[in-house]
């Protein structure tokens, strides 16, 4: 846990979340990051072995949803006509969002 | 009116006392007074006197009127409200107008609650004292050189400054009981599962729970009766009988033990937040309380673990943020400039960081030492509270370890300000119902915060020991000398 | 030096639920773009799943089906990674812990038996369709249609137990057969309710460490699954043979040069940080529940078809053809319950019934005749009434009419003459019309039977019982 994130490593981040940091930025970013992943090493402290992670809080099992659609359920309601789940996007032609064209190298 | 709570509305309201839209208007004009200065709130619903009229109409025709008809509220702005833009206090949807609205604001529609406008928070909730948010930065009203805390610094500010007699807010890591504190309000985070997720914006989906400010006890209760309910479109939301909060408050604690856990009480603990806590357990004891010191061993790990697990849920839940269907897009070249500009541009440095932080917690290679490792960890902090919970029936501790602190103060050091949620973290991360109380005001005359942390579904002993403490004492009714003027 | 292939496919199966996995939009086929979606599918934000309770008990019915073991704990998993036809920037899929593990599908290629392991099964979500730019419009943007996100998948992983195209039909093949007799997939690959991935490597024939592997995609068709892997395998033959390395890395089949074309290298492979989903609950499968999805399972094609070979004798061939779908199944022996004549129930349909299937492009049920029609068909012909000709042109007018056969025979009067004074007038008739031929036949020309039978066949339009015609002619002539 104690490795030390150089650029190399917040480039890696950036290229998974899409965001990038400023060239001029970049090292009190990586400071910063380093201080406070330094914090997170105190966890090592505590042997958790045979520990069981918790995902969930409560003991929720099962939840589960009739296989009825939205224009005769009883309980869900929401459907959105085209115009609804276009209006709020940035851009969008014929009835389809519309994004600057994806590029597979 | 600065201290009417809800029930004396409803009577004033339904005995014609008081109309829907003078109601309306005298919160409008308390609003336009003050809160350009306090910058509570991000937007107001423009249509609130026009719905105040038509409930006016319908009670002169004496129509059917839903129990809270009327009586004005506000939502942070990360609860979503349909047509009406939803921020989250951020560039990225700031021009976002949902076409759906979240559980909790049609039950309020239902119950007749009059939505005023969208309170400013922190960023996408990321924050522990307003100033991430990309529209203002909210004052604290008790010293407005002062922040409120946060996340939900514009839902406590506005309750704090009477601009409204209620508000929502949301907790995940103590951005209820920490801005509640700060503003000497009343703020409580139900258990985990209690009110539904549906239609709250997403920050960390295992922590996140939405939660009422109030200026009293008996509102909180009320209002938990509107919002407390299981939903069907939640599948986290726990399937339990509704409680009728309100039949619990007895005021009577005769034999209720309250544990002292000393993990909170340490050495470097301000003296006079201190006192203030154990002043107020005496006052409990005299009612009939019995303090019993406890260990909660796990406690000085809840910070590590809550952002390793906050952030990573965090990093996965603003992933849709992507400039596609919806909200801020940047210009780009191809598809992947697009994402990168509209993210980098689009959140701020706090919120952008922190999902840099979820993501290597979860990358390969350090999934098992960070998140996997935290997650185990959170085990044993949630047993600590269960033991805890064996011995006695409610845990009390400081709110938060400082009084509100300027703005600007701790913006420089992310950890330091990650530190200030250190007593509200760990009940999120066990799931219980926990409840920030004004127990008294430092030197400086900022408010001091008593927490009071329960077990699963202990809402109703929660808010009666709250409620006990609060019949003995006045911290709740103060306000701000400047804004006592009517 | 003789190398095999080693093959491992991965099939996404669309699940035929009404509505989608996580949210009560409709799953019907072939809506406009964007109008089947709702805030929970399209991501906004603030939603949250709610899991359809029949992608489960379709899934269940697969994996039992499948002779794979139920875990009786499996969670939902968020797998992360940006793509515009992913509105949430994670797909919900299973990974650590996915509802089924292991088990087995029985095949047959090349006459040889084979059992083609699984290696897991697991729920997950379909994303949306992105069009590129020049097919819709602009060519410097892609267009993105929500209606498909959400819709419920079911992905099954084979081990590499396939060694040749061939196989790896058969298995797709086998697949496909059982999902349809559960009704829980159309496994229409055209349509995009069955997709199929490849995972291939060679290796010398014996060694049994597995090569370099490459990821084969777009293989839209069963045909075109063929043709992919035969390439692949060819070509990675090739390529070692010219002392080259295999690359890692995932391929595309090209459906018009007939090749499979580098995509993107594997190695730089995506990390899709997946994590157990907090906003949706485990799913714990008790021994109760698993028994009645157990014994509301039909039987399997490989059951049935053994048991079409031993209650109805019939041979291997007609049992696997009529096997091959449940329909088929259930209208033979719905027929078997109007007539005790397996062998000719079975040839009908083979020739006469499903060819109307295929030329129509529907379901047997729908073809035009009902089992009652048909078994009412084969015993006319049976019990001597009509001739077999008579009984495929029967065949044709219960399709085009909805008659009952009796009545039709009976308008048309189609009943044959069996009468064999009435035959031999006929018969003699006919002789007398044709001396030439008869002469003929006389002198040896034996074929000529076939003449006259024909010409008394003219002369009854189709009527006369051809069998004793032929003994009348072979009476009278000699």
């Amino acid at each position: 846990m104690s490795k030390i994130v150089g650029k190399k490593d917040v480039l890696y981040i950036s290229s998974l979340s899409k965001i990038e940091i400023d060239e001029d930025k970049m090292e009190i970013f990586t400071k910063e990051f380093n201080k406070i992943l330094g914090y997170m090493d105190k966890l090592n402290e505590l042997d958790t072995e045979g520990v069981e992670p918790t995902s969930h809080v409560l003991d929720i099992t099962n939840v589960f949803r009739k296989d009825v659609p939205y224009s005769t359920s009883k309980t869900f309601s929401g459907a959105l006509s085209r115009d609804e789940a276009l209006k709020n996007a940035p851009e969008k032609e014929s009835g389809h969002f519309k994004v600057p064209i994806v590029i597979e190298n | 009116m600065l201290n009417i709570k809800i029930k004396q509305l409803r009577q004033k309201l339904s005995d014609k006392d008081i109309s829907a839209v003078e109601l309306i208007k005298y919160y409008h004009d308390r609003i336009n007074r003050y809160d350009p200065e306090i910058k509570s709130f991000i937007s107001l619903n423009e249509t609130a006197l026009e719905e105040a009229s038509l409930i006016d109409q319908k009670r002169a025709k004496r129509d059917h009127l839903p129990p809270f008809a009327g009586i004005p509220i506000a939502l942070k702005d990360l609860i979503i409200t349909k047509n009406i833009p939803t921020t989250c206090g951020s560039k990225i949807l700031e021009h976002f107008i949902p076409p759906y609205d979240a559980t909790v604001t049609k039950h309020l529609k239902d119950a007749g609650f009059i939505i005023m406008g969208k309170l400013n928070m922190d960023e996408f909730a990321m924050g522990s004292s307003c100033e991430t948010s990309y529209f203002n930065k909210t004052r604290n009203p008790w010293d407005t050189n002062r922040v409120p805390g946060g996340s939900s610094g514009g839902s406590a500010a506005a309750v704090a400054a009477r601009l409204i007699p209620l508000s929502l807010g949301s907790d995940t890591g103590g951005s209820i009981r920490q801005p509640g504190a700060l503003c000497g309000v009343v703020g409580l985070k139900p258990t985990y599962g209690r009110v539904s997720r549906y239609g709250l914006v997403a920050f960390a989906s295992s922590l996140d729970q939405i939660g009422p400010f109030t200026t009293n006890v008996e509102d909180t209760a009320e209002i938990m009766t509107v919002i407390g309910k299981h939903d069907d479109k939640d599948s986290t939301s726990a399937k339990i009988d509704n409680d009728n909060y309100m039949s619990g408050l007895s005021g009577n604690i005769k034999g209720l033990k309250i544990g002292l856990p000393k993990e909170y009480f340490s050495e470097s603990l301000n003296d006079e937040l201190k006192n203030s806590i154990f002043d107020a357990l005496k006052i409990m004891e005299k009612c009939g309380a019995e303090i019993v010191d406890i260990d909660m061993p796990h406690t000085e790990y809840a910070v590590a673990v809550y952002y390793i697990i906050a952030t990573a849920e965090a990093s996965s839940n603003l992933a849709r943020y992507d400039g596609v269907k919806y909200g801020y897009r940047a210009d780009g070249k191809n598809l992947n400039d697009m994402y990168v500009h509209t993210k980098s541009s689009g959140f701020g440095e706090e919120v952008k960081r922190r999902i840099m932080l979820g993501t290597y917690a979860l990358s390969s290679g350090y999934y098992d030492a960070y998140y996997l490792k935290a997650q185990k960890v959170r085990t044993l902090i949630k047993n600590d509270f269960i033991s805890a919970f064996k011995k006695v029936d409610l845990i009390a501790t400081p709110t938060s370890p400082t009084t509100a602190f300027k703005l600007g103060e701790k913006l420089k050091d992310p950890l330091q300000m990650y530190l200030n949620d250190i007593y509200t973290i760990p009940l999120n991360l066990y799931g219980g119902c926990g409840i920030s109380i004004p127990c008294g005001f430092d030197k400086k005359m900022l408010p001091l915060g008593l927490q009071l942390l329960g077990g699963y579904f202990e809402e109703s002993k929660l808010l009666n020991c709250a409620y006990a403490f609060e019949r003995a004492t006045d911290w709740h009714t103060k306000v701000p000398d400047w804004l006592e003027k009517e | 030096m003789e190398y095999e292939a080693v093959i491992g496919l991965e099939v996404h199966a669309q699940l035929a639920t009404k509505t989608k996995i996580f949210c009560s939009c409709s799953t019907k086929f072939g809506a406009g773009a964007n109008t089947q979606t709702c805030p929970v599918c399209i991501g906004m934000p603030g939603v949250l799943p709610v899991l359809n309770k029949n992608v489960v008990i379709n899934t269940l019915k697969a994996g039992l089906a499948l002779n794979s073991k139920v875990q009786a704990r499996s969670v939902f998993a968020r797998k992360n990674y940006f793509y515009p036809d992913l509105p949430k920037g994670y797909q919900i899929s299973q990974y650590e812990l996915p509802i089924f593990l292991g088990g087995y599908i029985d095949i047959e290629s090349e006459g040889e038996k084979k059992k083609i392991r699984l290696t897991r099964i697991h729920m997950e979500e379909d994303a949306g369709k992105s069009i590129h730019g020049a097919n819709l419009n602009d060519p410097a943007s892609s267009y993105v249609d929500l209606n498909r996100t959400g819709v419920p998948l079911m992905e099954i992983v084979s081990e590499p137990d396939m060694n040749s195209s061939d196989e790896a039909k058969a298995y797709l093949s086998k697949l496909k057969t059982i999902l349809q007799y559960l009704k829980v997939s159309d496994c229409n690959m055209e349509e995009g309710s069955l997709r199929c991935d490849a995972n291939i490597s060679i290796r010398s024939k014996g060694e049994k460490t597995l090569g370099v592997k490459t990821e084969v995609k777009n293989m839209n068709s069963f045909k075109n699954v063929g043709k992919a892997l035969d390439y692949e395998i060819e070509r990675q033959i090739k390529c070692v043979g010219r002392g080259e390395r295999i690359v890692q890395e995932t391929r595309l089949w090209d459906t018009e040069k007939n090749i499979t074309l580098s995509m993107r290298s594997k190695e730089e492979a995506h990390d899709y940080r997946y994590f157990p989903d907090p906003d949706l609950v485990p799913i714990v499968i008790d021994k109760a529940w698993i028994e009645e999805i157990k014994n509301s399972l039909p039987e399997l094609p490989d059951a049935k078809k053994e048991r079409f070979i031993t209650k109805y004798s019939l041979p291997i061939y007609d049992a696997e053809v009529l096997t091959a779908s449940k329909e088929y199944a259930d209208f033979f022996e719905e027929t078997f319950t109007y007539i005790n004549s397996p062998k000719s129930i079975s040839n009908w349909i083979m020739s006469e019934v499903l060819r109307i299937v295929n030329e129509k492009g529907c379901t047997i049920y729908k073809a035009g005749i009902s089992p009652k029609q048909l078994a009412d068909i084969i015993r006319f012909i049976e019990t001597g009434q009509i001739s077999g000709k008579i009984g495929k042109q029967l065949f044709q007018e219960v399709l085009n009419s909805d008659k009952r056969a009796e009545d039709i025979i009976r308008e048309k009067g189609l009943i044959q003459i069996s009468d064999s004074s009435e035959l031999e007038q006929i018969v003699n008739n006919v002789i007398q019309k044709h001396s030439p031929e008869v002469e003929r036949y006389r002198n040896g020309e034996k074929k000529l039977t076939g003449f006259l039978v024909g010409q008394v066949m003219k002369a009854t339009k189709g009527k006369a019982n051809p069998k004793m015609v032929n003994q009348l002619i072979a009476k009278i002539l000699g």
